[in-house]
């Protein structure tokens, strides 16, 4: 993942366009036309971004529209009108108690599988890398292997299982699945992580009579420090917009925003009010952490993009 | 003696501490072992031994699932489709990101773009099933991009007609079979028609539209005015032209002599019209079933037809930013000099890129490609938001068929742990394939 890993965070800017040096040999025509063609690049750039922004900016729009003018006419005409909009749909969805629960259902999903996601794959990752013991390379092998299966395959059995535990429906239920399915992926990106710090490092510190778990969280832990930014974003960007998983494991007092809202699509058209500032409170969250972390938010999501 | 007992005092406290060290290293791993063994490895070995019985689980029925995946049509619609997907989506987010991350490294706002393309990968699947929920939204009044497409037709096509127009009964306009009007009468030139129509709603009526006039014919011409018979506030009188009509312009007429069009005209504003230069005899003007087609609606997105390509849309949208920033990573790593070297010589843009570029990208390509295959075939949220709800059935893929099967009603989960494992096979491949490139990367 070598070309992703160095992948230049898109927060610094790029090589700056090469300057119009002089080109004697060319003819007087090619800068003419080099001139022309930059022209024709910056105009298809500009569609293509009018054409990704347009959608979120219909939901926003869309979001401060009441129900009525949903029903009547198309988000564009708040462009020419503004006084269209207001906020009201977000303080009816403020004071909606199904949604205000859901939001916090899923602060207390996300946050406690990505801590835990962390530390579990932190102390595994350390262990398979620089601790003896029977087995350690196959089984690392083991947990790679285990990258491939998709939730799916996991749906079905774990239902049973959290069944007989009483954990169906429970928000603990939900964080469990997500941390063991997100444990490959993180074991495997920090034990590689954590196998390239100097071996004399880790000597020095043995040297000098420290415990395994005081070299682990005084000298692993912040070397790791980039890796582990990456994952903790990844990962909570995974939960906190994961559907699939919530709309088997939770009941309606421990679903998260995503189901919460996914349960009112059906009725799509009628309740635009409700959907659309919804959505964008589901969005809101991860585009504010995208824009905070952008260079580890990049390089989170391409790294995890192997699962 | 004495070293006899150093070594064996040593032996002991040495394998002590080695005991000592494993424990620890125990320690660190077990809490993820036993996730992972719980909730993943044992799963898989049920799923794949549950796949291997019936419905209720109680019979062992061998690979009848496994064949009546290919027999039920629900489940050969969801393979179709997830073969759709595959072969079509990554095939276009890699030659887009392409195409972007090339272009967009010769303007100077290069960043903000990456930015924007990037940023729906933040946003989850359901978030911006709704968002394209509202894109596709059939109604051109509501729905941005049927607006857009009915707004270029009617640039090209003229959109202005009346549905819902319709003469009052017995004003001497007859309809024909074709769903034109005819006056009922025979026209001569030096004569001049009044067409009075009702049924067009206010808010319908074009905003050019004048009051209505008509004028005297010349003796070789007929005139006439198409008018809405109808005064706002009540009080007009029926086919008469009242002070507060209005002329119905954009209207096509026809002068029909002997069954053959010989005079076309269109109306102006004041809804008037006139064909000149008109042979003596009798015509009858006519108002063609065109003026009264039902106006063009746009396409219908979420149908049947169209779902699966409308869901790969929103895909995409939600894809190209890292296809784009992925390729444009690999782009900034090739030899600067052997692309200036290669201009310098004469070589054109396009040629650098077709003979230059995309060869030395060819592994980064790969890369791109492989991911997007994965992340594809497990695609859920996405159409389970997106289709609506009789188009489900239509848009279904693996993943989708595998939920609908279990637990959406179905209930079949011998068929249900089949697809699942099925998944987790065609999954395999792609997966090695990355995890033997990310190895290699990091070693």
């Amino acid at each position: 993942m070598s070309a992703t890993v160095t992948a230049p965070p898109p927060s610094q800017p790029s090589a700056p366009p090469p300057p119009a040096r002089p080109v004697p040999t060319r003819p007087r025509g090619g800068r003419l036309r080099r001139w022309l063609g930059n022209g024709l690049v910056q105009a298809f750039l500009a569609v293509v971004g009018l054409v990704w922004i347009t959608p979120v900016a219909g939901l926003l729009l869309s979001s401060l529209r009441s129900a009525n003018d949903n029903a009547a006419s198309g988000w564009w005409t708040a462009l020419t009108g503004p006084g269209q909009l207001s906020l009201d749909n977000y303080t009816a969805l403020l004071g909606n108690a199904g949604i205000t629960r859901a939001f916090w259902n899923t602060v207390l999903i996300s946050v406690p599988t990505t801590v835990l996601v962390v530390v579990l794959a932190a102390l595994a990752g350390y262990a398979f890398a620089w601790l003896e013991f029977p087995g350690r390379d196959w089984i690392f092998l083991a947990v790679v292997a285990l990258l491939v299966v998709p939730v799916q395959v996991g749906l079905l059995p774990v239902a049973k299982l959290f069944g007989q535990l009483g954990l169906f429906g429970t928000i603990p239920g939900v964080v469990l699945f997500h941390v063991a399915y997100g444990l490959p992926f993180a074991v495997f990106l920090l034990r590689n992580y954590f196998a390239d710090i100097p071996r004399e490092m880790l000597e020095a510190a043995r040297m000098d009579g420290g415990g395994e778990w005081r070299i682990f969280t005084r000298l692993v832990l912040p070397v790791g420090r980039p890796a582990i930014a990456s994952l903790a974003i990844f990962q909570f960007l995974w939960v906190w917009n994961d559907m699939l998983v919530a709309l088997l494991f939770a009941d309606s007092s421990s679903q998260p925003l995503t189901v919460e809202l996914q349960s009112q699509v059906r009725q799509f058209g009628s309740n635009i009010d409700v959907l659309a500032p919804g959505a964008f409170l589901s969005l809101i969250v991860p585009v504010v952490v995208f824009f905070a972390f952008q260079r580890h938010f990049v390089q989170g999501v391409m790294a995890g993009s192997v699962k | 003696m004495t070293t006899l007992t150093t070594s064996v005092g040593a032996a002991g406290p040495r394998r002590r501490a080695q005991r000592r060290r494993r424990a620890i290293a125990v320690a660190f791993v077990l809490p993820a072992l036993l996730l992972l063994g719980a909730l993943v490895v044992y799963p898989v070995l049920f799923s794949v031994g549950r796949s291997f019985f019936d419905a209720a689980g109680t019979r062992f029925v061998g690979g009848e699932n496994y064949a009546e995946m290919f027999r039920d049509p629900a489940t050969l619609t969801a393979i179709r489709n997830s073969a759709i997907w595959v072969v079509v989506a990554p095939t276009l987010l890699t030659g887009l990101g392409l195409i972007l991350a090339v272009l967009v490294e010769k303007v100077r706002w290069a960043t903000a773009f990456k930015l924007l393309l990037f940023m729906p990968m933040a946003v989850s699947f359901l978030a911006a099933g709704i968002i394209f929920r509202l894109a596709y939204e059939e109604d051109p009044d509501k729905g941005v991009l049927n607006a857009a497409v009915v707004g270029v037709h009617d640039v090209f096509e003229d959109g202005s007609s009346y549905p819902t127009a319709r003469p009052r009964e017995d004003q001497g306009l007859r309809k024909a079979p074709d769903g034109s009007y005819g006056t009922a009468e025979a026209v001569s030139p030096g004569s001049a028609v009044t067409l009075g129509l009702v049924g067009v709603p206010p808010k319908e009526m074009p905003a050019e539209a004048k009051p209505a006039s008509s004028a005297k014919a010349a003796a070789d011409e007929v005139r006439g005015v198409v008018y809405l018979d109808f005064t706002p506030g009540g009080g007009g009188r029926p086919g008469v032209i009242d002070a507060a009509e209005r002329g119905l312009p954009g209207m096509a007429v026809e002068a029909v002599r002997d069954g053959g069009t010989v005079a076309t005209a269109t109306t102006a504003a004041d809804g008037s019209f006139r064909f000149a230069g008109l042979a003596d005899g009798t015509y009858t003007v006519k108002l063609p079933a065109a003026n009264f087609a039902p106006p063009y609606e746009g396409v219908s997105w979420l149908g049947p037809a169209l779902v699966t390509p409308a869901i790969i849309g929103a895909y995409l949208w939600i894809w190209t930013g890292f296809a784009m920033v992925l390729i444009g990573a690999g782009l900034s790593s090739l030899p600067r000099d052997a692309l200036e070297a290669a201009r310098m010589d004469g070589a054109s843009e396009w040629q650098v890129f077709r003979r230059i570029t995309v060869p030395l990208l060819a592994p980064v390509l790969t890369v791109v490609f492989v991911t997007l295959v994965i992340n594809v075939m497990k695609v859920f949220d996405l159409i389970y938001i997106i289709a609506p709800g009789p188009v489900q059935e239509d848009a279904t893929v693996l993943a989708t068929q595998m939920w609908l099967v279990s637990f959406g009603g179905g209930n079949n989960q011998g068929l249900g742990s089949a697809l699942g494992v099925l998944l987790l096979l065609l999954v395999i491949p792609a997966m090695v394939f990355n995890v033997r490139r990310f190895r290699r990367s990091q070693s």
